[in-house]
């Protein structure tokens, strides 16, 4: 019996693990690791309209039990990726969720019109929330008003489902979550990273080139999980969970809070084999705490009217 | 190919100060061919440190299935990794990068080796190589003092051997510049690794007379090419779009290929 399968707008998931957008480029790299057949989705490096070079060197930073990064949406262009990129993962029966990012409206709407054609993309992440670029990004991100806005541009012109990712840069995240809800958002992606710093010992200096970066790792799991089971209660749309998954335990907690699947990034770097791992041992972990499917694991920390899981153990 | 292998502890040294040597073995020595190429190290359990140190590899040993690596014990990583214990395993990914071909280099030849600090290591397995292709072999090693030179008598016995130290307590106070600088023009190739500022400067001044091969060193995330983190721009669209990747494209460059 299949205890992972998930049905979410667009997307029709064999397993509720995803690498997330940024951890795993156009999957080259992973395809030549193991075969990403077995990969619920996969959300693929954001593309803006034009080709991006990303900010200097060093882009990354660790922190403790994380990473900072400012890698600055790196992509070649909404042309390459279409004619390159998305074809070539073609050959896996994999949904591919494309996150799309920009200076302006315009660029959200000019790369959602073009990729939501692409037949394997079935959904599209919109990256309102991107912490390392100058313009764009995060502060469609912050802003309710500006966000439903650019939500509802891209939803005007998207052949394919729309999930928005929502920063933790914010302080009312429930505020956020319902306007691009209102903008008619068909699911959630949550969270982004977290705006960070370090500092060199020697120098005193920003270690980062672009000086800030995202936090992301093990670190922001409790700010995640925190979000989640806030936004899940206060939205009618699904949530993809991601934010310093590294294990299956860590995936039934992001249920817990209200996740209808989930993504892993950052522990693609530790672990290039995380996502496989997951997933064989996910039947396990949930057998063993009584639960038949992991649906029924959505939401359990709030929902009052589900029962015990292991009463059956 | 890539794999993923823990990895047993069969030796670990302090050579100089706060420089290990460590020789591991097991399988994922039959995926090692190349000079120059390096491997992705997880330093601790748990999620501290939380990524891969990426360290290059100095000796591939195929008949006893080992290899070796030498590196500075310089931060939290690096510093758990040289307290781990013989017959203890290590959590390795590799092996990764594009190294140095040797056989770029034509036999009767000589080639010069240019080695900064902890980016000597590398230099020799290629120089074992490059001495078993009957290839010449010059090294210039540079180090910051006495105390953190190591290998000097290693590389001796494959060629001739200039050591530099920069307050001059051992071999020829300076750089490794002001030694070439001198030497006799007879090589056709240069390879180095170490310092951008020594890699900057064997390119200005030997890129257009001699075959030059550099090996660069970068911050890395995940060391197979997905996370861009390590990428520089290409020579060619110095402030364009163009990159390479130092991780997957590289470490080893000609010199001219990327900004450096």
């Amino acid at each position: 019996m299949n205890m992972l399968d998930i049905q979410l707008p667009g997307l029709d998931l064999k397993n509720p693990i995803m690498p997330a957008s940024g951890c795993f480029g156009f999957g080259k790299e992973f395809g030549n690791l193991y075969d990403l057949n077995i990969l619920g989705a996969i959300m693929v490096k954001a593309t803006t309209p034009e080709p991006r070079f990303g900010n200097p060197t060093p882009r990354v930073a660790e922190t403790s039990s994380g990473m900072l990064n400012a890698i600055g949406l790196q992509n070649p262009g909404l042309t390459n990726v279409m004619k390159d990129e998305l074809p070539r993962l073609n050959q896996f029966d994999v949904p591919i969720i494309a996150n799309i990012a920009g200076s302006q409206v315009e660029d959200y709407v000019t790369v959602a019109r073009e990729i939501s054609k692409v037949s394997n993309v079935k959904a599209l992440e919109l990256n309102i929330s991107c912490p390392n670029v100058k313009e764009g990004g995060i502060t469609f991100g912050t802003d309710p008003v500006v966000a439903r806005k650019v939500t509802e541009a891209v939803k005007a012109v998207s052949e394919v489902p729309v999930y928005v990712k929502l920063s933790p840069n914010v302080t009312n995240i429930v505020e956020m979550a319902q306007a691009v809800e209102a903008g008619g958002a068909d699911g959630l992606t949550m969270i982004n990273t977290l705006m960070g710093m370090r500092f060199d010992m020697k120098t005193g200096k920003p270690i980062l080139a672009n000086k800030t970066g995202g936090l992301s790792g093990p670190a922001i799991k409790p700010v995640a999980i925190r979000m989640i089971y806030e936004v899940s209660q206060a939205v009618n749309i699904p949530i993809i969970g991601m934010g310093g998954i590294m294990t299956a335990e860590d995936v039934i907690e992001f249920f817990y809070a209200g996740a209808s699947a989930v993504a892993v990034g950052t522990a693609n770097f530790t672990d290039p084999f995380v996502c496989p791992k997951i997933i064989e041992e996910l039947p396990v972990l949930l057998k063993k705490l009584g639960f038949n499917h992991i649906s029924e694991c959505t939401g359990r920390s709030w929902n009052k009217h589900a029962q015990f899981a292991n009463h059956r153990a | 190919m890539i794999k993923n292998e823990a990895m047993k502890i069969v030796s670990q040294q302090e050579i100089a100060e706060s420089i290990y040597e460590l020789t591991l073995s097991g399988s994922l020595v039959s995926e090692m061919n190349q000079p120059g190429q390096f491997v992705h190290i997880k330093t601790g359990n748990g999620y501290e440190p939380l990524l891969r140190r990426p360290i290059s590899i100095s000796a591939i040993d195929k008949e006893n299935n080992t290899f070796t690596m030498v590196y500075r014990a310089e931060g939290k990583g690096t510093f758990l990794l040289s307290q781990a214990k013989n017959d203890t395993e290590i959590d390795v990914l590799g092996p990764l990068g594009n190294g140095f071909t040797p056989e770029v280099a034509i036999s009767g030849e000589t080639a010069l080796l240019v080695g900064g600090g902890i980016g000597v290591p590398p230099l020799y397995e290629l120089s074992k190589r490059l001495t078993k292709l009957g290839v010449n072999v010059i090294h210039v090693l540079g180090f910051q003092n006495a105390a953190t030179v190591f290998y000097e008598e290693k590389f001796r016995a494959l060629g001739e051997t200039y050591i530099t130290t920069v307050d001059g307590s051992h071999g020829t106070k300076g750089f490794v510049t002001d030694v070439i600088d001198i030497l006799s023009n007879s090589y056709t190739t240069i390879f180095a690794c170490g310092p951008t500022p020594m890699l900057r400067a064997l390119e200005s001044a030997y890129k257009e007379t001699k075959e030059v091969f550099l090996s660069l060193e970068e911050r890395m995330g995940c060391g197979i090419g997905a996370c861009f983190a390590c990428v520089c721009h290409t020579a060619d669209d110095p402030t364009g779009f163009q990159y390479k990747k130092v991780c997957s494209d590289g470490p080893v460059f000609r010199a001219g290929e990327v900004v450096l």
